[in-house]
């Protein structure tokens, strides 16, 4: 206690160290650890922040694959293109490019239906396997399955399967006298189907991290629930939900940032002849970005928009759960 | 301190040894090409686009030709798939970074490499060798604002294939030559065989023969206009519905090529707007197995104009403008597209050779290149813009709501104008 007094008071009364000696001053003492961080600090740097600040910059000018600067051989062309502004925001935010805000409403109602279906098949399933069953351990791993095959495999095997006049779903429901259906056909048709496949997809994540979270929930509250003579309905609404809050939390924040962003499922399952209304903020970017002359400065300030609205929607959820934690 | 300069160094060393990948090149040009041939040496690296399993063999057996030829030089053989070759090639370009020294590029997109210096102006090199050999099409593809850019390897059209035993079943003697006529043969086949007259591919690039027929294109590169909502192109997009509507299968959007093919060689539609490519694949099917002549080949049918167009297609050789070794490169690309190489490719892999001295007895005896090449004096050039690759993804969603009926023709076709003026700058509506 008194050495502490004592230092507090001497520190207080030294004069007060400059930036640059106190910055010294820490390097001396933690140089090591400066060290053994610079190798992380490097690549991220070189992986996210250059592609990231580069991306916010060409987000400022209106740069396309015609305007940007060329060095290829004996060809040294300086870039032609200027700085906008806000101009490419502009253009998005105010609907002036009439595509953002059909494409907007479309991946927030995907994204909010994939999401709510993949966590409540998650949560049945894992509630299912989460009893004494026999043969349990190969139903997880069975179950396991479409979230270990890589996306694009089950994709074209969900088209394949999906496919109007030679798809298995096709053969199966017209044997048993049902009309056959286009089901990659019409805009809707086509969302139906991604949702579907996408769901599929995502249900195995949910349901390993709900299964996990239930294991962790303490088994004595179930018991003296019981002995309170708790219904199964009230000791799943009153202890296994609140216990898996930290988990649920976690991973419906996952699932929207997984979603929002997801590519390959919309961009494969539909192929190239479709009317674009099934494209999400990601796939519309990815077309601007790379089909004919790219358009650099249009996708990146798409993806900085997207990142935008990632970003506040993070920052209130977690203040939100915060909140629901504390309470 | 000094145990602080010790980690500034190993920092400092970090840096450096990740930026120094980067750096080593070989450059060795030895000489012109065109003067001594035998002394160029190097390594290149070609990016070929042939269909994997049946084509690529007969190009690394070229290409071990080559090398036998030129024992200097080394040729590296990397297959890319024809979808992605675009956006690989054109991020490679830019970067410099594992770009090939020879690509294979769809005719189509030369413009585009062209007018953003990907590839290199080819007059005057070693590269282009009896120019006079090549048929006038082909050749058309290869310029872009007065310059050669690629060398023709391997050309291609639209035609209309059909199957003959169900036009003889329903009394049909001659293929339809205008739209009309086809839409009148598809309901004779439906009323008397029960079968379906054609299926309608809903790619924009199986619209164009339409659109020729009309006397139009997708824009005037001349006249700076846009021209695809001019009254011909509705016209012709009208006439494309009216296919789809009254003479085509049920086209599943999704898998509509894999779908056609499927429905054509098995015999359950009688008649297809399609390209050589294809024959291969529809010989294999019920319908045409063990007999081949059942196939038909005939011209595009034609539009108001009176006259059967179809879009040039096919492959070009191109030498990327960053390469290493331009006089190994252009050597090659000689090599690849001469007479004797042509014909070597026309035999094994049945596509159409671009040099006319290549139609040997032996290449025309192919039935597939023998039908193709009466047709290909209908072959025109596409309009050559380098935003062409832009334009076509505006128009194929307007396309498909035209097909399915979720816009009029002319409303999908002003949308799709509007989109091609923020694409083409200069131009008009």
């Amino acid at each position: 206690m008194t050495t502490a007094t004592i230092d507090r008071q001497s520190r207080g009364t030294a004069p007060r160290a400059g930036l640059m000696t106190s910055f010294k001053r820490s390097w001396d003492k933690h140089w090591y650890a400066w060290a053994m961080v610079a190798p992380v600090v490097i690549v991220i740097g070189v992986l996210v922040l250059y592609p990231l600040g580069y991306g916010a910059y060409l987000s400022f000018t209106n740069a396309n694959e015609m305007t940007v600067a060329k060095n290829i051989g004996p060809v040294h062309i300086p870039a032609s293109y200027d700085i906008v502004g806000f101009d490419n925001y502009w253009k998005i935010i105010s609907g002036q490019d009439g595509d953002f805000y059909p494409r907007l409403i479309w991946t927030v109602t995907w994204t909010v239906t994939c999401v709510a279906f993949t966590y409540a098949i998650g949560m049945g399933m894992a509630l299912l396997l989460n009893r004494p069953v026999r043969f349990r351990l190969f139903y997880r791993l069975s179950l396991i399955l479409p979230w270990a095959i890589p996306a694009f495999v089950s994709v074209f095997a969900w088209r394949l399967m999906l496919n109007s006049q030679y798809g298995v779903f096709n053969s199966m429901i017209t044997q048993v006298g049902l009309p056959a259906q286009d089901w990659l056909g019409t805009p809707f048709a086509q969302k139906v189907a991604v949702i579907m496949v996408n769901v599929w997809a995502g249900v195995p994540f949910m349901m390993v991290a709900l299964l996990g979270g239930m294991q962790s929930v303490p088994q004595e509250l179930y018991e003296a629930a019981e002995m309170d003579g708790a219904s199964p309905w009230q000791r799943f609404l009153n202890i296994t939900l609140p216990g898996l809050r930290p988990v649920s939390n976690t991973v419906i924040l996952l699932g929207v940032i997984w979603t929002f962003n997801m590519f390959p499922i919309i961009f494969l399952l539909l192929g190239q002849n479709n009317s674009g209304d099934t494209d999400i903020l990601v796939t519309y970017a990815y077309r601007k970005a790379f089909t004919g002359v790219s358009d650099y400065s249009g996708a990146a300030s798409y993806g900085m928009v997207i990142l935008a609205i990632l970003l506040v929607f993070s920052t209130f959820y977690r203040r939100y759960q915060a909140k629901t934690e504390q309470a | 301190m000094r145990r602080g300069i010790s980690a500034v160094a190993m920092a400092a060393a970090i840096v450096l040894g990740a930026t120094a990948c980067g750096g080593s090149s070989d450059n060795k040009s030895t000489g012109d090409a065109a003067k001594d041939p035998a002394g160029v040496s190097g390594d290149i690296t070609y990016w070929d686009t042939s269909d994997a399993t049946n084509e690529a063999p007969v190009y690394q057996s070229l290409i071990k030709d080559f090398m036998a030829k030129y024992p200097k030089i080394k040729v590296k053989y990397v297959n890319v798939p024809f979808s992605d070759v675009e956006n690989k090639f054109k991020t490679a370009a830019q970067s410099g970074k594992g770009a090939p020294d020879v690509v294979r590029a769809d005719v189509g997109l030369i413009p585009e490499y062209a007018s953003n210096h990907y590839i290199a102006p080819l007059d005057g090199t070693a590269a282009l060798k009896d120019t006079g050999d090549f048929t006038q099409g082909p050749l058309n593809t290869t310029k872009y604002e007065g310059k050669t850019y690629g060398v023709p390897s391997v050309t291609d059209t639209l035609g209309l294939l059909y199957n003959k035993e169900l036009f003889a079943k329903a009394g049909i003697t001659k293929p339809p030559t205008t739209w009309d006529e086809f839409i009148s043969v598809s309901k004779t086949i439906k009323d008397k065989t029960g079968v379906t007259g054609t299926y309608v591919n809903p790619d924009t690039y199986f619209l164009m023969p339409l659109l020729f027929g009309e006397g139009t294109d997708l824009a005037d590169a001349a006249a700076k206009k846009i021209t695809i909502n001019s009254p011909e192109a509705v016209k012709a997009v009208t006439k494309a519905k009216e296919i789809y509507d009254t003479s085509s299968a049920k086209v599943d959007f999704a898998s509509a090529y894999d779908n056609m093919q499927t429905s054509f060689k098995n015999g359950k539609v009688a008649m297809l707007i399609q390209g050589p490519w294809s024959v291969s694949d529809d010989i294999s099917g019920s319908a045409f197995k063990g007999k081949e002549s059942n196939l038909g080949y005939a011209p595009v049918p034609a539009g108001s104009t009176g006259k059967p167009q179809a879009p040039t297609g096919g492959h070009d050789l191109a030498v990327y403008q960053g390469s290493k070794n331009l006089d190994a490169s252009y050597l090659f690309t000689e090599f690849m597209t001469s007479s004797a190489s042509q014909v070597t490719i026309a035999t094994k892999t049945g596509t159409l050779p671009t040099r006319t001295s290549a139609y040997t007895p032996a290449v025309t005896a192919d039935p597939k290149i023998a039908g193709f090449k009466s047709i290909m004096d209908t072959a025109r050039p596409r309009v050559a813009l380098a935003q062409v690759g832009s334009l076509f993804t505006p128009l194929q969603q307007q396309y498909v709501k035209i097909l399915q009926g979720q816009v009029s023709v002319q409303a999908g076709l002003d949308a799709a104008a509007s989109e091609f003026a923020t694409l083409l700058p200069g131009f008009t509506k």
